[in-house]
């Protein structure tokens, strides 16, 4: 079982069409944070559709993932509402966090998304919590950790997947190796060839993929799925992947040239896909610009509907800190208004 | 906000027993109350906890629910959180605060903000047990009083029991919260006997004081060890002067209430912690007192706790370094 069946046509169809909403989502984020409308930073996934889009695919529907402050293309792929998306990134009221979120922080617990993350590596031990729960209520969940090449030098990702390991947990750790770990290349931050290399210290399975293959990530992970939901514990699987774009935007990335990017650009992995889709017959050429065109329609709209959308009210800062009621917060607050009253 | 917990709010039936056997206690009723409730921790199983509090729980509950973990706070701390998000309720020891250096990411940035990140729409039902305190030649690494760092961090709610039912009533509390608790346990007062109920349903609702001892003529705020010390010095005192003792019990939030009715009787206000003093957990209570209580004050407040040191090894250099009843009676014969 799994969320979208790649061996069917309407699977196939439902993979390319996540990996073009990514593309059509960040590549409007990216303008829309240029033209000065979206405030904080923006990171965008453009260029590793890919992985996401096949991890995901390859769960099913109940399945836990955590994500990294790249998160927009996990969010997708793991079916989350584009409008509300792109109101979370407005500060909007209508967005996943009510505002408080932004870019670095969309989560929607229900449909098992953990949350984007703005701490490099803290990804990976929420995932084993996750898989724990699972584990301990005996629900047939695993969980999923996205986390990039940076983050394999932080300590944290070994003690959670040490922990994972050790108690044989339904966990997969995805390493999205885009290269750079922010703008410091990936071979000056590791002394290991492969980051999957190090999956040995923890005596769990751990496999390099073509991260622009959205195929090969889709088995991959669905082999690791098997594994977990059956008991053999966690697998580490490094993606091989590009971002095209900087580390954020705005980013005049020093450490590396247009030829690099183009390199990798020669091997896009909606490209590829989709090329293999209509040699197949799957979809025709025209059938796909079509697609295309129809969702960056909905991206466009999803952006303007969001731009036009309310903010918060000023007094919700002060909501949602806790489940039970502080009276700290509001008399604080009250306390610290001019004319010390209500809002 | 009810401060009637000193005789267990309402529970008659009670038994003498341990601070530590209290605590256990209510992790006994808790784990089987709630099958969602695991406890984890180094060496917290077969071994009982290197502090003796889990004592012999996993033959009760086995090893899943009472597990042992690798020694790696940042993964174990960072899952509970995760577990927390996902429909569990971790209860995590930490065997000593000061470890808590390694995973206060999981604490800070993960534990305390994913709520209110997220939009509210995310439960966290974590429970961190932590020891503090000084007095056992255990230096620096080992001896640390750090919870003004968590009651400071929004997000966490933090409690610090003083006497044996403070001790129970709180870690229920803690444990049945949504919201993410650190007790801060001192590991000197362990040993301390007191009444306890036995009632399964006790408990002390969080952001609650309680009044240990009435007294006329000065309030102590005490918290942890210094709320014994702080009780022994006022029947010491007995004739002399009139003290009336009240056990903080929760830093956050923090019964403001209790302690602006105590001031108004008393107009005297000494605050006694084993914190550091800069910053710290009593000038949290001086502000709140000061802001709303300035009129009822008699003498300027007075503060008792460490003197922005370590805490060193040689029995000679701690006791020096460690708030007593003694240095209690100094600020209280400064202001009466």
């Amino acid at each position: 079982m799994v969320s979208i069946d790649i061996e069917t046509e309407d699977g196939q169809r439902e993979i390319l069409r996540r990996m073009l909403t990514i593309r059509a989502f960040d590549t409007k984020a990216g303008e829309l944070f240029a033209d000065g409308e979206l405030p904080g930073f923006v990171h965008l996934y453009i260029g590793e559709e890919a992985v996401g889009v096949g991890a995901i695919s390859a769960l099913e529907e109940q399945d836990y993932i955590t994500s990294t402050h790249r998160g927009h293309g996990h969010c997708i792929s793991k079916g989350l509402d584009t409008y509300q998306m792109m109101a979370e990134l407005y500060g909007k009221r209508d967005g996943y966090c009510n505002g408080k979120g932004g870019s670095m922080h969309i989560a929607d617990v229900d449909a098992g998304m953990l949350g984007a993350n703005g701490i490099v590596g803290a990804g990976p031990p929420l995932a084993t919590g996750a898989a724990l729960t699972a584990d301990y209520k005996g629900e047939d969940k695993v969980a999923l950790a996205f986390f990039g090449d940076g983050a394999v030098a932080q300590g944290q990702v070994h003690e959670g997947i040490n922990l994972a390991a050790t108690w044989d947990l339904p966990a997969i750790f995805v390493v999205e190796n885009n290269h750079f770990g922010e703008a410091t290349p990936m071979e000056q931050q590791h002394n290991v060839e492969h980051l999957s290399a190090t999956a040995e210290a923890y005596d769990i399975p751990g496999f390099t993929v073509d991260g622009m293959d959205v195929t090969a990530v889709y088995e991959a992970v669905k082999e690791a799925r098997e594994r977990a939901s059956s008991g053999e514990g966690p697998t580490f699987i490094e993606a091989d992947t590009y971002r095209y774009e900087g580390h954020f935007e705005g980013d005049h990335q020093p450490y590396r040239t247009e030829e690099d990017i183009e390199l990798w650009k020669d091997r896009d992995a909606i490209e590829t896909f989709k090329n293999r889709l209509v040699e197949a017959g799957a979809i025709t050429q025209e059938e796909f610009e079509e697609m295309r065109d129809e969702i960056e329609a909905e991206i466009d709209d999803a952006a303007e509907r969001a731009k036009e959308a309310d903010y918060p009210d000023p007094s919700e800062a002060y909501e949602d800190m806790f489940n039970a009621t502080v009276p700290e917060i509001n008399d604080f607050a009250a306390r610290m208004r001019a004319d010390g009253g209500e809002r | 906000m009810s401060t009637d917990t000193a005789s267990g709010g309402g529970f008659s039936d009670t038994e003498t027993m341990t601070v530590r056997e209290a605590i256990r206690q209510a992790l006994r009723e808790e784990l089987e109350r709630d099958e969602d409730v695991f406890v984890m921790g180094e060496d917290v199983g077969r071994f009982g906890g290197v502090l003796g509090v889990t004592g012999d729980l996993v033959e009760q509950f086995g090893e899943e629910r009472v597990r042992d973990t690798p020694i790696s706070e940042a993964g174990f701390t960072g899952a509970s959180v995760g577990a927390a998000a996902t429909g569990t309720r971790p209860v995590v020891e930490i065997m000593f605060s000061d470890f808590i250096g390694v995973c206060s990411e999981q604490i800070l940035n993960q534990m305390a903000k994913n709520r209110y990140m997220f939009g509210g729409k995310t439960e966290m039902p974590v429970t961190i047990r932590t020891t503090e305190g000084g007095g056992m030649g255990a230096a620096s690494q080992h001896s640390g009083t750090i919870h003004t760092w968590f009651a400071h961090l929004p997000g966490i709610m933090a409690v610090a029991p003083g006497t044996a039912h403070a001790a129970k009533g709180l870690t229920k509390a803690a444990i049945r919260s949504n919201d993410p608790v650190i007790v801060f346990e001192n590991k000197q007062i362990y040993e301390q006997e007191g009444e306890v109920p036995v009632s399964e349903d006790y408990t002390i609702p969080l952001g609650t004081a309680s009044v240990e001892r009435e007294g006329d003529d000065v309030t102590v705020v005490a918290t942890q060890r210094m709320v014994g010390e702080s009780l022994g010095l006022a029947d010491e005192l007995e004739g002399e002067t009139s003290v009336e003792v009240i056990d903080l019990q929760s830093l956050y939030p923090m019964d403001t209430d209790t302690l602006l009715k105590s001031v108004e009787k008393t107009g005297r206000l000494v605050v006694a912690d084993e914190s550091p003093l800069s910053y710290g957990t009593h000038a949290e209570v001086v502000a709140r007192v000061q802001e709303e209580g300035f009129f009822s004050l008699d003498a300027p407040i007075q503060r008792v706790g460490v003197a922005d040191t370590h805490i060193p090894f040689s029995p000679v250099l701690e006791e020096e370094i460690l708030p007593h009843a003694e240095d209690v009676r100094a600020a209280i014969d400064r202001v009466v």
